[in-house]
């Protein structure tokens, strides 16, 4: 016999059954018959936070750290529509996240009732799907449901509204978790066809000049290894978008670090005159492509996705190989060792030389103008922020979980700190959402207890969720958040600086800044100011020291306000047309 | 280049304001949409009128895929089809007018549905081009005179299945 519970048990239930380990969420009227299933359990732990916007980016950090589906529970009306920034980030990134509205009961619905907003409708753009549950009967299913789209295919954001009458404790229903489910309008696709599979494999060893494009799709299927293994048989050069760093490692000669707008000069370089594009789990964005008409004019494009939408969208690909990572780079590796084995002595000669001579030209890229990675302080002047990130992973032995918001902070943080490792990069790439940085790394710590996470902000993100420092001291977490604290909106100042003349228009508020350490302190957590360059690494030592192994440290690093982030594309342009300095306008 | 997309869409609330949303949101435009259930209950026949180049129509069908709710899309226009549209036109008939219109009503192959002292009202039956054509015969004859006034036009929006054992079926 089933055991008989309420829909507002069912729901907690299924999670359990799911194997979730935590909600992040924030009670309210409508949500309240669940809030009480979970007071009578102890399996799941609830996290409280202060908005629900940052419960859904501690979901997606949560999410992104460690692969498992982020959990969200808000309360109808003014908890849904605050936690749909987070929805649309986890969308537009393709996290898995399940996120709970309570909803006003079914007979309120479409009256104005008090807290009631369209949450299915308000959401639509920014989910994979959506369910508004009818019955308690139906909560185990949808429960079920929820998950399986969320985790399968190109992960995203589900929602489940839920309206207080279906979860009344007064009514009870059996209760079976389904084991399967049952979606015939819906079937993730698995490995590519092999003729295409073995087209790119005969592209890739024909290549002269061949170049991998990484992104996010290869970070999410945990495939780093097969494309280790992939990149080490072809020999050829890696650049990641800004969502795919540490799917390769950072640290190898192969890297090419990040491309794209403030990609380094040799990736962007290597892109523009390659023979062979094979772009693994990205999808051309803008930020990445500059002019799409102008994208790698002399290349072949291999394009790997999951999502048949992503092929042939910005920029049409001669080869599709559409699949899941993992499949269609095992077929990859298995045809292209045949290929390259099949080959005679002169054609492995002339083709060992070939890249070669890609090799020479892309570390002259490097050389000429790479990013320098070993900056010196320099006595009586400004900190440069990509000192900072520097004496960060220094200071975490780059084996850190690295969070970030959106602006300068982050792309220098994407181009100083060499990520080995895939999910240890951790932002909002696609939708940038400022104020992403501390609640993410907040929920990246939940996942990874024992590992240090750090979140690299600005003083104008990390304003924009700073209430959660009170959750972290709630829950003892130890997060370490390297302000990079430049007075303004850095990136947006730039843009004026570059492109409106210098009219910096509601991009400053240096006399209103709080004092951060002060601020950080009065939340019960460490505050360290540095704003002298010989302070740097002491500081960030300190931060990550033994002293305050168990406590929130907040280094707010006064950096330079004057530097731009390099390189910068230039719009319209290829991907080879930069700009390198603010004094040095290159077109090459 | 026009394309009618015949969509299967499981029979459900919210269902149909995906699709709808979805063009929005992509900025692809709809010309008509027609949406009833099928014989099966569970499920309901969705056929839609586009227009765009091969590139957008293939992205228009992958996004629609990618909709959960959508079961099975067929292109219309990629193989021998029949398209029919239901129009209601009401116009003004007067003097030498009733009788022109009566005439091209007969012709296209019309029927007068009700009649009022100076009003009929038309129920035309075709592909989309014969209703505007319909349409244009009465309203731009040579003559002034001969013009009918048209006081309301109802269309039903292209509702399409292919020829022979073309099936959009589970």
């Amino acid at each position: 016999m089933a055991e008989m519970l309420s829909g507002g048990d069912m729901l907690i239930r299924s999670l359990q059954d799911e194997g979730v380990e935590y909600i992040f969420g924030y009670p309210g009227g409508s949500a309240l018959h669940i809030y009480d299933a979970i007071f009578r359990q102890q399996k799941i732990e609830h996290i409280l936070v202060r908005h629900e916007q940052a419960a859904t980016h501690m979901a997606d950090g949560y999410a992104r750290s460690c692969g498992r589906p982020g959990v969200v529970l808000v309360t109808s009306g003014p908890g849904a529509t605050n936690a749909i920034t987070g929805i649309a980030t986890a969308y537009m990134d393709s996290i898995p996240m399940v996120v709970i509205s309570g909803q006003v009961p079914t007979n309120l619905i479409g009256t104005d009732a008090f807290q009631e907003t369209d949450m299915v409708g308000i959401s639509r753009p920014v989910v994979k799907h959506s369910f508004m549950v009818k019955s308690a009967e139906e909560i185990p299913a949808v429960v079920k449901k929820a998950f399986y789209i969320a985790t399968t295919g190109r992960p995203g954001p589900v929602v489940i509204d839920v309206p207080k009458d279906t979860t009344d404790p007064a009514q009870t229903v059996p209760y079976v978790y389904p084991d399967a489910v049952n979606l015939r309008s819906y079937a993730p696709v698995s490995g590519a066809q092999p003729e295409q599979v073995q087209r790119a494999a005969q592209a890739m060893a024909a290549a002269k000049r061949p170049v991998f494009y990484v992104g996010g799709g290869i970070v999410q299927a945990d495939v780093e290894v097969d494309l280790r293994e992939l990149v080490s048989l072809l020999g050829a050069p890696v650049a990641s978008t800004l969502m795919g760093l540490g799917a390769f490692p950072g640290t190898d000669p192969k890297s090419l670090g990040m491309l794209g707008m403030h990609g380094t000069y040799e990736a962007n370089m290597t892109m523009d005159d390659a023979d062979l594009v094979i772009a693994l789990g990205a999808r051309f964005d803008d930020r990445v492509t500059n002019n799409p008409d102008k994208f790698s004019p002399k290349a072949t494009i291999i394009h790997l996705d999951i999502d048949p939408a992503s092929i042939d969208k910005i920029v049409a690909s001669d080869i599709g190989l559409l699949g899941d990572a993992r499949s269609v780079l095992r077929a990859l590796i298995a045809d292209l060792e045949g290929v390259l084995n099949n080959r005679s002595e002169a054609e492995q000669a002339s083709h060992k030389n070939a890249l070669q001579a890609w090799w020479e030209q892309i570390e002259g890229w490097r050389a000429q103008h790479g990013l320098n990675h070993k900056l010196v302080p320099e006595a009586g002047k400004a900190i440069l922020p990509q000192l900072a990130i520097q004496a960060l992973y220094r200071a975490t032995d780059g084996d850190a979980f690295i969070t970030s918001d959106v602006g300068q902070h982050q792309m220098f943080a994407a181009q100083y700190y060499h990520f080995d490792l895939p999910r240890r990069w951790i932002n909002s790439g696609g939708l940038g959402t400022m104020g992403f940085g501390l609640p993410s790394a907040m929920g990246v710590q939940m996942a990874q207890p024992d590992a240090v996470v750090a979140c690299v902000t600005g003083e104008g993100s990390f304003m924009m969720n700073m209430q959660e420092l009170s959750t972290c001291l709630q829950y003892g977490l130890p997060i370490k958040i390297i302000n990079l604290n430049n007075q303004a909106l850095g990136m947006v100042k730039q843009w004026q600086d570059m492109q409106y003349g210098g009219r910096h228009s509601q991009s400053t508020y240096s006399d209103s800044l709080p004092d951060f350490k002060t601020l950080v302190e009065a939340f019960g957590h460490v505050g360290i100011k540095v704003a002298e360059a010989a302070e740097l690494e002491d500081a960030m030592a300190l931060a990550f020291s033994d002293t305050y192994k168990n406590r929130l440290v907040f280094v707010d690093v006064w950096v330079d306000p004057h530097e731009h982030v390099y390189p910068m594309a230039i719009k319209g342009g290829a991907m080879r047309d930069m700009v390198l300095a603010k004094t040095l306008e290159e077109r090459v | 280049m026009r394309r009618i997309l015949a969509v299967l869409l499981e029979n459900e609330a919210g269902a149909l304001s995906r699709v709808v949303g979805l063009f929005a949101q992509r900025n692809y435009n709809i010309e008509s949409l027609t949406v009833a259930p099928t014989e099966d209950p569970t499920l309901s026949r969705l056929t839609l009128t586009t227009s765009g180049d091969e590139g957008k129509i293939q992205q228009i069908i992958k996004h629609l895929d990618r909709l959960i709710e959508v079961v099975k899309i067929d292109d219309l226009c990629e193989d021998s089809h029949i398209e029919r549209e239901l129009m209601l036109i009401k116009v003004l008939a007067e003097a030498d007018v009733r009788q022109e219109v009566k005439r091209s009503a007969d012709i296209f192959r019309g029927q007068i549905i009700d009649v009022s002292a100076d009003t009929y009202t038309i129920q035309l039956v075709g592909p989309s081009e014969k209703l505007d054509a319909f349409i244009h015969a009465i309203t731009d004859s040579a003559h002034a005179e001969n013009q009918a006034k048209v006081l309301e036009v109802v269309r039903s929006g292209v509702s399409g299945i292919g020829r022979g054992h073309r099936i959009l079926a589970l």
